[in-house]
Parts: structure tokens; C-alpha cells; sequence
């Protein structure tokens, strides 16, 4: 595309589907403990 | 259908928020996009003609804007609400050990009272401990993954229960095929090479906390006689870091509002040789004089974009440094179901007092009518565990029509409820910061990309 670039697979819908395992890591034993932020957590089977 | 756009350090961005789709686009397709309500038609729009384009860039601009449409990566439809079924009540796989309720630093802007939780200061027994692990043991059913925070006040002042807590865990691995992951906050005031060695073998991760300049972290985290403690610690830090490898840790930082340049805080850390940073906003009542409010925001906004600009530079040199909110991969983040479910307290996770009481998490103890449990009895509310359940991306009205919802996740329960008095009414300041921060790291990707 000339005029778009796009930065990813867009695959969250695919990931609803499959995902939801729960043993990735809670978000607060990161190393936040009074702000939330999931998104930048790791999922537990991509490494 | 939702997307959200906005310009940054010259990029333009397009969010495309039910697939996660991130598009870099130009002005042309910027423009059309904020003119467009879906369901798009196949043929141009007369009205977009009326942008100061040729109609032929119009066109070609129009027909990529058609083609993302129908691969489903714009103005994807939201059809998350069948994923109801899985907000529910989960196992407990994921605990924070408050190890002491008593600390050696008097930090101004302390949530927990400076160590004491607003209910004296005491500190956890090991049988208490081993305890907490049974009852997490028994709490986390299937689940393999098991992770144990130990948290404060200051853990340190009761090393010794620490190291008797992990011994007992791990006999415990085995036989019941858990993989305990252990962490520890700490101000390091009491670190040494035998306790460096220990956290460096046992503990998956380690926060370190620190102001940054020594100026901004002696005026808010003082010791008990009101000297300072940066010069103490950082030795310690620096020693323990190197020792690390390439095991996880972070320096962890407070900022308020007498340090909205905290990107010169970031910069100290580096230039001290930390990688690994994590600088957060004080979460505080705004009737302190260090804390953050709404008027602030432009200046902290300002600071975020400034940071931002510099990691980008510094990462196009070759200089490394990871900054915990700019953090995002945008194709091996969590899963949808993660980031809908959020924080998981108060169901995925939880706090253990000393006494051997069960709240939600760290931010709820103190106040007994978030009590959920306690570990004589080895059982928890399951109503309030329910409660928290439902706590989701999309039983919170105000986050399900936010972009910013499969990003943060709903906010800070606690948070919420703090400053809204509900746990599901999010916290404005909050989300206008993460908003904030999240623009940034998709801008960085965008800008490490080219």
C-alpha cells in the first residue's frame, strides 16, 4: 500500500478465541503496583 | 466499531480497536478516515472530494481504506460480549505476601501508611507464610503457574521468614506440579551480598525502588530520622543488578508533582547503568502537596512525549533502555481474554496480611469491609470473588465505549474505588494518563519500525 502501513497481524479477535489459559503473570507482580497495565504483560505460550 | 487516530512526534496513527490493528497512514487517508462512518461503500463518497486532495489521490487513498475495511482491520465490528461466559470466577494463581507490615523508610507519598496499613506494625510469621502457600496451593486448582510477591512495608526486615516461605514452597512443586515464581519488592536498605545472592538465585523478578536524581528520591523517601537514603541504596542496586544477569528486575519509581521532568529521573538510571525502568505517577489524595491533578496533565503529558522522543533517539544510537509503560508488542501481547478480564484482584489474585487476612490486593488492605478471607478458615468470599469477576472491560460502562479498553484493561480496581467510590467507575486521572502513555508506545513503534 502507498499510502498505509500497517504495524501488526491484527489477530486479537483469534486471540479471544484461543486464549484465556490464565497462566500468564498478574499484571501487579510486574512491576506495577498502583497502576494498571495489561497490555504489556507477555503471553504465557509466545516466548 | 470503534477506531481512534491521532498525531504524534509527526506520525500519523490509526487504531483500529477490535482487531488491534495499528495503521500508519499519511494525511490523505488521516483525513478520510475522520469523515468515514461505517458500513463503507464500495465507491468513494462524494463528499470526501471535498478534501484538499487531487481526486485521484482521493481515489487511491479511498481504495486502500475499502481494502483494510474488508479484511476486517478497520472499523472491525465489536462482537466481544459472547466472551461473557469466561468473566467469572477463576482460580487464585497469582498472591502478594505482605511479608512486614513495617518499613525502615518514612516515603511521604507511602499508600500503605509507611509500612503500617493504617493497623499497627507487625510482621508475618513463617508459619503464617507456609500457610498463605497451602491456601494458594489449594486456591489455584488446575492452574500451573504460581506466583508469590513478597511485599511490604519492607520485606527485607523479615528475610528470614522469606527464605523459609520458599523453601517450603518448593518442596511443595512437585508434589502438586506448581511452578512457584517469586518476587520481592524492596527499598534495599538492608541489602547485602548474602541477600543479593539469595534474590539473584530464587527470584524470577526483583522491583527496586528508587527516586531517581538523588535530590528527587531523598525528598520523598527518607529514613526514620528524616535523612536522606539514595546514597545507602544505590551501591546496593548497582551491585545486585550486575550480579542479576540476565534474570528480571526493575527500578521502580514514584513521581509527583515535584518531579514532572521524570524523564531526567530516567536518564539518571541509565547513565547509572539500569536497563530496566518503571517510573509511575503517585496515586495520592489530591489534598497533598506532591500530588498529581488534572492541571498537571499538560506539563506530564509534555514530559511523556519528551520521554518517549528520547528512548526513540537513543534507540536509533544503540542505547538501550526498557521503560515498563512504553512497553507493548503489538503482535505477542496477552489475549483478548486477558486484557478484558484486567488486573484479575481480587480473583486471580490476592493480598495476605501478616494476621493471615485475604483481600482483594495490596491497595485494599487496611479497610475491613474488603476482607475476603482469612487462612484459618483456608477459604474465601466467593461472592466478593464473583464481584471482582465481573469487574471486566465490559462491566465497566464507561470502558467499553473507551479505545483505550483492551489496553489498560479497566483500570485499577482499588483505584476505582478510592476516587469513585466503585470499582467499576474508572479513575479519569488514571485513564488520561494510560491513554496517554499508550499513544506513546504505539508511537514508538511506529517510529522504530521505519
Amino acid at each position: 500500500m502507498k499510502h498505509i502501513k500497517t504495524l501488526n497481524q491484527a489477530n486479537l479477535k483469534e486471540t479471544a478465541v484461543k486464549g484465556g489459559c490464565g497462566e500468564c503473570q498478574a499484571s501487579c507482580q510486574s512491576a506495577c503496583k498502583t497502576s494498571c497495565t495489561v497490555a504489556n504483560q507477555k503471553c504465557e505460550h509466545k516466548k | 466499531m470503534m477506531i481512534h487516530q491521532y498525531k504524534l512526534n509527526g506520525y500519523n496513527i490509526v487504531m483500529d480497536i477490535h482487531s488491534g490493528a495499528i495503521h500508519v497512514v499519511d494525511d490523505i487517508v488521516y483525513d478520510i478516515i475522520e469523515k468515514l462512518t461505517p458500513p463503507l461503500a464500495d465507491n468513494c463518497p462524494e463528499e470526501l472530494y471535498a478534501l484538499a486532495y487531487s481526486k485521484e489521490d482521493i481515489d487511491q487513498a479511498y481504495a486502500e481504506v475499502l481494502e483494510l475495511y474488508k479484511a476486517e482491520q478497520l472499523f472491525t465490528q465489536d462482537d466481544y460480549a459472547r466472551f461473557d461466559k469466561l468473566m467469572t470466577v477463576s482460580p487464585i494463581k497469582s498472591m502478594c505476601l505482605h511479608i512486614a507490615h513495617d518499613c525502615n523508610l518514612r516515603c511521604k507519598y507511602c499508600f500503605a501508611d509507611t509500612g503500617s496499613y493504617q493497623g499497627g506494625r507487625s510482621i508475618m510469621t513463617a508459619e503464617t507464610g507456609k500457610k498463605a502457600i497451602d491456601f494458594l496451593i489449594k486456591h489455584s486448582y488446575g492452574r500451573r503457574n504460581l506466583e508469590v510477591d513478597f511485599f511490604g512495608g519492607e520485606p527485607l526486615l523479615n528475610f528470614g521468614a522469606v527464605k523459609e516461605i520458599v523453601e517450603y514452597a518448593r518442596s511443595k512443586e512437585k508434589e502438586h506440579n506448581k511452578v512457584f515464581r517469586f518476587t520481592l519488592t524492596t527499598n534495599g536498605v538492608l541489602l547485602d551480598d548474602e541477600k543479593i545472592d539469595y534474590i539473584n538465585k530464587e527470584m524470577s523478578n526483583i522491583v527496586i525502588s528508587c527516586d531517581g536524581r538523588p535530590e528527587v528520591h531523598d525528598r520523598m523517601r527518607p529514613r526514620v530520622d528524616g535523612s536522606g537514603s539514595y546514597n545507602s541504596i544505590m551501591p546496593k542496586f548497582k551491585k545486585l543488578v550486575e550480579k542479576r544477569g540476565d534474570k528480571e528486575y526493575y527500578i521502580r519509581a514514584t513521581f509527583t508533582k515535584y518531579n514532572k521532568d521524570f524523564t531526567e529521573d530516567v536518564l539518571h538510571f541509565y547513565n547509572e547503568g539500569f536497563e530496566q525502568i518503571s517510573i509511575e505517577p503517585v496515586v495520592t489524595d489530591p489534598k497533598h502537596p506532591y500530588a498529581l491533578t488534572e492541571e498537571d496533565l499538560p506539563e506530564v503529558f509534555a514530559e511523556y512525549d519528551r520521554l518517549a522522543a528520547k528512548l526513540i533517539e537513543m534507540r536509533k544510537n544503540g542505547e538501550f533502555f526498557n521503560f515498563f509503560h512504553f512497553m507493548i508488542d503489538l503482535d505477542q501481547g496477552p489475549c483478548a481474554i486477558k486484557r478484558l478480564r484486567g488486573c484479575g484482584c481480587g480473583n486471580e489474585y490476592v493480598a495476605i496480611t501478616p494476621d493471615g487476612e485475604v483481600y482483594p490486593c495490596h491497595q485494599f488492605v487496611g479497610n475491613p469491609q474488603w476482607k475476603m478471607g482469612d487462612l484459618d478458615s483456608m477459604e474465601v468470599n466467593l461472592a466478593t470473588k464473583e464481584t471482582f469477576a465481573r469487574s471486566t472491560v465490559y462491566g465497566k460502562d464507561e470502558c467499553r465505549e473507551c479505545w483505550a479498553k483492551f489496553y489498560c484493561s479497566g483500570g485499577c480496581n482499588a483505584a476505582n474505588m478510592q476516587y469513585r467510590g466503585n470499582i467499576l467507575k474508572p479513575f479519569k486521572l488514571a485513564c488520561d494518563l494510560e491513554k496517554k502513555r499508550v499513544e506513546c508506545a504505539i508511537m514508538i513503534q511506529a517510529a522504530l519500525a521505519e
